[in-house]
């Protein structure tokens, strides 16, 4: 079975973003970029299945700036077989890269889609359902578990309140959470390796997508600041301005 | 516009939750919702009576019992024939299944809506709540999800909507529902509760989450709560956890216990009315957003709290 694994390059979670002063977006001009973590976790176990022996070969994809390629090779050195780039410069919204992912499943006809269940840049959380949309197939969100059991997969997924389990008949699309895995480091003979494993750059039109946005935005500012109040010198002056708040027992 | 709200619920009762997104629908046009699942009657009559709701569709079948997006999204995709915009809560399930339908309709999805300024602009966060974007739709139907805790919840009382049956549908064939371990709480849900106690890090062990914070809770009738390091190094389970990888929250008061304040966790208490902090570093980040700081040792000044408040 062949595993595709969609990544994407954003803003390194460690960096505090940035709102540009004309407010056009945030800035991300000389800051370091990496790939999405959720991504990160969908490559680590895309990775565990094929160890496992369940998977074949795994196919890694991103849409976005020749930079991208950078983040096309961490998922090769962490152990992805071969890449696809569909290189663009413009900001594709998750219904665009549904829509050139389902053209690349019906051209690569993996058995499982693996995504991280939003991009920590426009957290929108909609690729995953989207592409199970356009293909057809089940989709198991959020996963905390995955087991492929002959024809099916079933996924635990984190659900408000709790977890819930959902058999998914193959081939199907999984979204990851943070508690699926925790990613490997690529080593460095990984990493050496990777540099020629095959990576072929496509263009959107190349599979007949229009990446023009449908959602516009109008402006990116910073969120209201929330200033800080008072110290308290001790429990009872809590309690007295609790109290008065009306919190009490 | 014609709006079709998603109404969670539990089987019994509407979620409160889809309070919060009936209000968001409410500033784009008519409401209708849509309740769908098996036995749903008590349910449908309860959404009926929601203030200002125009017509309830409901949808019986054993297909959409469990929320299965297989199954769910072509229902909505078919009633959005007749509709100008799919609202849904942005809860796990609200956030699982309108992608599908977004998709199937060709739409860009608007997820986590802040506020509606216009029939087709919108507020939404981005990179965990540090900006906030204003984006404006250009498709012929919108499918939005909704940020509870940034909408009031409608009333549950006043409305008269009139109920009418859904027939169509069924099980796509492709999915289907194992089984759930839901914690259950003898006390409210993070995302409905007015009092909020959550630990943090500094507890150092599940034994003294329970020794110190449940009490505390206890007494004040609160929500159980965590920042993401103390449901990594295992404390409480993971839907304790308050943060932008957790769940978002705005109660009344939120006392952040043993908490330094990452970004992450701010991203998912910020809201909240009155911020409580508890903590024996002053230079934590906490007290930077907190209106109240207490600068001490939690496990002497827990205790004393929960004595005396």
């Amino acid at each position: 079975m062949k595993i595709l694994v969609p990544v994407k390059r954003v803003l390194d979670y460690n960096v505090k973003p940035r709102v540009k002063a004309d407010g056009t977006g945030v800035d991300l001009a000389n800051v370091k970029m990496s790939m999405n973590p959720f991504d990160e976790i969908a490559v680590e176990e895309a990775i565990r299945l094929k160890e496992k022996g369940v998977a074949t070969e795994i196919v890694a994809v991103s849409v976005g700036p020749a930079k991208a390629q950078e983040t096309l090779r961490t998922a090769l050195a962490m152990g992805a077989d071969r890449a696809i780039l569909v290189q663009t410069d413009d900001d594709v919204e998750p219904l665009a890269i549904a829509k050139i992912l389902k053209a690349i499943g019906d051209a690569e006809t993996p058995g499982l889609v693996i995504l991280g269940k939003q991009a920590i840049d426009g957290d929108n959380n909609q690729t995953g359902q989207m592409l199970a949309a356009l293909t057809g197939w089940a989709q198991g969100t959020f996963a905390s578990a995955v087991n492929v059991e002959g024809d099916s997969v079933s996924v635990t997924r984190e659900v408000d309140g709790g977890l819930e389990t959902v058999k998914l008949k193959l081939p199907a699309i999984v979204t990851t959470d943070l508690r699926l895995n925790e990613p490997r480091y690529a080593s460095l003979p990984n990493i050496m390796k990777a540099k020629s494993k095959p990576l072929d750059t496509k263009a959107p039109a190349d599979y007949g997508v229009d990446t023009a946005p449908r959602v516009k935005t109008v402006k990116v500012s910073e969120p209201p600041v929330r200033s800080a109040g008072v110290k308290v010198a001790d429990v009872d002056e809590l309690v007295a301005k609790l109290k008065a708040m009306g919190v009490h027992s | 516009m014609k709006t079709l709200v998603w109404v969670e619920h539990d089987g019994s009762a509407v979620k409160d939750a889809t309070l919060a997104a009936v209000t968001a629908a409410s500033k784009l046009g008519e409401v209708h919702l849509l309740v769908a699942g098996t036995g749903v009657d008590g349910v449908a009559k309860a959404a009926a009576q929601i203030a200002g709701v125009g017509k309830v569709h409901v949808a019986d079948n054993a297909a959409f019992g469990h929320n299965l997006p297989e199954n769910i999204a072509p229902l909505v995709a078919e009633l959005m024939a007749s509709h100008d915009a799919f609202v849904a809560p942005a809860t796990t399930t609200g956030k699982n299944i309108a992608p599908r339908v977004a998709a199937l309709l060709d739409v860009m999805q608007i997820s986590e809506i802040l506020s509606v300024e216009g029939p087709k602009t919108f507020t939404r966060p981005i990179y965990a709540g540090n900006a906030i974007a204003t984006v404006e739709s250009s498709d012929a139907k919108l499918v939005l999800t909704v940020r509870g805790t940034a909408f009031e919840k409608a009333a549950t009382s006043g409305g008269s909507g009139a109920v009418e049956a859904v027939g169509s549908g069924g099980d796509a064939g492709i999915s289907s529902f194992v089984g759930a371990e839901i914690a259950k709480q003898d006390r409210p849900e993070l995302t409905s509760a007015k009092i909020i106690v959550s630990g943090g890090r500094a507890l150092g062990s599940s034994e003294k989450y329970q020794e110190v914070i449940v009490p505390l809770a206890d007494k004040l009738g609160a929500a159980l709560g965590a920042s993401r390091a103390a449901v990594d190094a295992g404390y409480v389970p993971n839907d304790y956890q308050v943060g932008q990888t957790g769940k978002i929250v705005a109660p009344e008061v939120y006392f952040a216990i043993g908490i330094s304040g990452a970004i992450q966790h701010l991203a998912g208490m910020k809201d909240s009315k009155t911020i409580v902090a508890i903590n024996k570093d002053e230079d934590a980040p906490i007290f930077q957003i907190a209106d109240l700081g207490l600068v001490a040792d939690l496990f002497n000044a827990v205790p004393d709290l929960t004595a005396k408040i």
